[in-house]
């Protein structure tokens, strides 16, 4: 107990405090660009998916192909197969920039699978409704199908942004510097673990507690709207 | 020549075929229902006809063009001149009533939104709604949700106007609200295709009955041959069992 206090001042000199919270920022950046991109992509997968006809079956089977793919395999090997996709097209980018585009693929492939059970949630009849109407498939799902599905999308959907963030720790295996690598770090320059991983532990809480909340928010906001008095 | 056309029309649901060589012809301003057992096919054969139960063999005219109903430009064309209530009245949940009937006139016709509302409202009063506008479905009663959907399909403006069980599950006075607002249609020359269990009003509206049996068409004549003087004995078994009831 004593040596970590004692610890503590040259823990937190300027040098150190710069390198974890950069760290941070990186753990971030990597559960951001991967929460918001693989929910567009993910979200975009899903409509496609909602297509019926020829002109769009080559689309909607590389869509399912994707999804059925990367939803299966460990988060580490998609990382490390687009490190090596990237060697062998002689792509040079950086090893963070592979984790991003990591981070996109799988968000994307898991949470098509979680907007797609959501819009399934709603009835058929609504949905047959709007098709002997004359609706579009792109207004009965967004004027209809979409409202009411946000309520069943939303709590997985954050359940999964909060465990991404989590698993970007995996990043560390290419080489990239982010929160529980800097942990790392401070431990092996003879800090004591608890100063190290206490600091992620603190900046991880940080950064997925304000998250957390505002799915919360959103959820009452999006997921109950239809309760809405007059 | 029958403004809506039907000739051996068949469907099936996997192997169980729900409709069996329908043939019959509704004509402009006629009120056409449909009654027969639980399961025979009424449903399926007005689903059939908006093109939500695919088709096997069988035409359906309407004024004399022969529907296609794997060509989406054909059918999208007869949806814009039909309309159905269903059964279940499928409403959507995450808007209010008024919405409901005034969105596809607005999304999908493309009408001016004050005249959309003004039309919708105009109809919500007509099937004595006009004080829920801003209600959502799930706060109504079926009655209610019913009238609503009715009021939906009206806006519209359609020509030919499928209506599915509009009295089934609906307490007796609620049936007399939804069966008044029929008859005003009636009255103003709506051509009309109504699945109902209310043998009283059926009689009393309808210019033709079909009757229908494991998806078939049992007999199809005036209200008072079908029901005073039926020839087949599938029929007279039906007939004879609700008006007994
Ligand atoms: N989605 C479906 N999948 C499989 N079979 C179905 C489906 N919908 C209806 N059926 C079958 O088709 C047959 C006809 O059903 P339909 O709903 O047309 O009957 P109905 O005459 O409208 O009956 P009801 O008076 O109870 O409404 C029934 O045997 C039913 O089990
Ligand atoms: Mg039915």
């Amino acid at each position: 107990m004593h040596s970590i206090f004692g610890q503590l001042p040259r823990f937190l000199s300027y040098y150190n405090l710069e390198f974890i919270l950069q760290a941070a920022l990186t753990t971030l950046l990597l559960s951001i660009s991967g929460c918001v991109f693989g929910f567009i992509f993910g979200f975009g997968i899903a409509v496609l998916r909602e297509t019926t006809g020829p002109l769009w079956l080559p689309l909607r089977a590389a869509a399912v192909l994707f999804v059925e793919i990367f939803r299966r395999i460990p988060f580490l090997v998609t990382l490390f197969l687009v490190f090596y996709a990237c060697q062998a097209l002689n792509l040079d980018i950086s090893v963070f920039a592979v984790a991003v585009a990591s981070t996109c693929i799988i968000g994307a492939a898991f949470l098509s699978e979680v907007v797609r059970t959501g819009f399934d949630a709603i009835p058929s009849q609504e949905r047959e409704a709007a098709a002997a109407m004359n609706f579009t498939l792109a207004q009965t799902l967004f004027l209809i199908v979409i409202p009411q599905a946000w309520r069943v999308i939303l709590p997985p959907t954050f359940a999964f942004f909060l465990s991404f963030i989590k698993d970007s720790a995996l990043a560390s295996q290419l080489g990239v510097v982010e929160l529980t690598y800097s942990a790392k770090v401070m431990n092996n320059k003879g800090f004591s673990p608890v100063l190290g991983f206490g600091a992620a532990l603190i900046l991880y809480f940080a950064i997925s507690y304000p998250l957390a909340r505002f799915g919360l928010y959103l959820e009452q906001r999006l997921g109950f709207s239809r309760y809405r008095k007059p | 020549m029958d403004f809506l056309g039907i000739e051996n029309l068949k469907a099936r649901y996997g192997e169980h075929v729900v409709l069996n060589d329908i043939s019959m012809t509704v004509e402009k301003g006629e009120i056409v229902s449909l009654i027969g057992p639980s399961g025979s096919g009424k449903s399926s054969l007005l689903r059939a006809l908006v093109g939500l139960l695919p088709v096997e063999s069988g035409e359906v005219r309407l004024n004399g063009e022969i529907i296609n109903y794997r060509d989406k430009q054909a059918v999208k064309r007869l949806r814009d001149r039909l309309a159905i209530v269903f059964q279940q009245y499928n409403l959507f949940q995450n808007m209010d009533v008024l919405r409901n009937v005034m969105l596809a006139p607005m999304k999908v016709k493309g009408w001016p939104r004050e005249e959309c509302e003004r039309e919708a409202t105009a109809l919500l009063e007509k099937v004595g709604l006009g004080a829920k506008l801003h209600v959502y479905p799930d706060q109504l009663s079926g009655g209610q949700q019913q009238r609503v959907a009715l009021a939906r399909a009206l806006a519209l403006r359609p020509e030919i106007l499928l209506l599915d069980e509009v009295t089934s599950a609906l307490d007796p006075e609620l049936v007399n609200e939804v069966l008044d607002s029929i008859r005003l249609l009636a009255s103003e020359g709506m051509t009309m295709i109504i699945v109902s269990h209310e043998m009283a009003f059926v009689r009393e509206v309808s210019s033709r009955v079909s009757m229908m049996a494991a998806g078939s068409i049992v007999e199809i004549g005036t209200p008072d041959e079908i029901f005073q003087n039926p020839k087949h004995e599938r029929a007279r078994d039906f007939v004879g069992k609700i008006l007994h009831r």
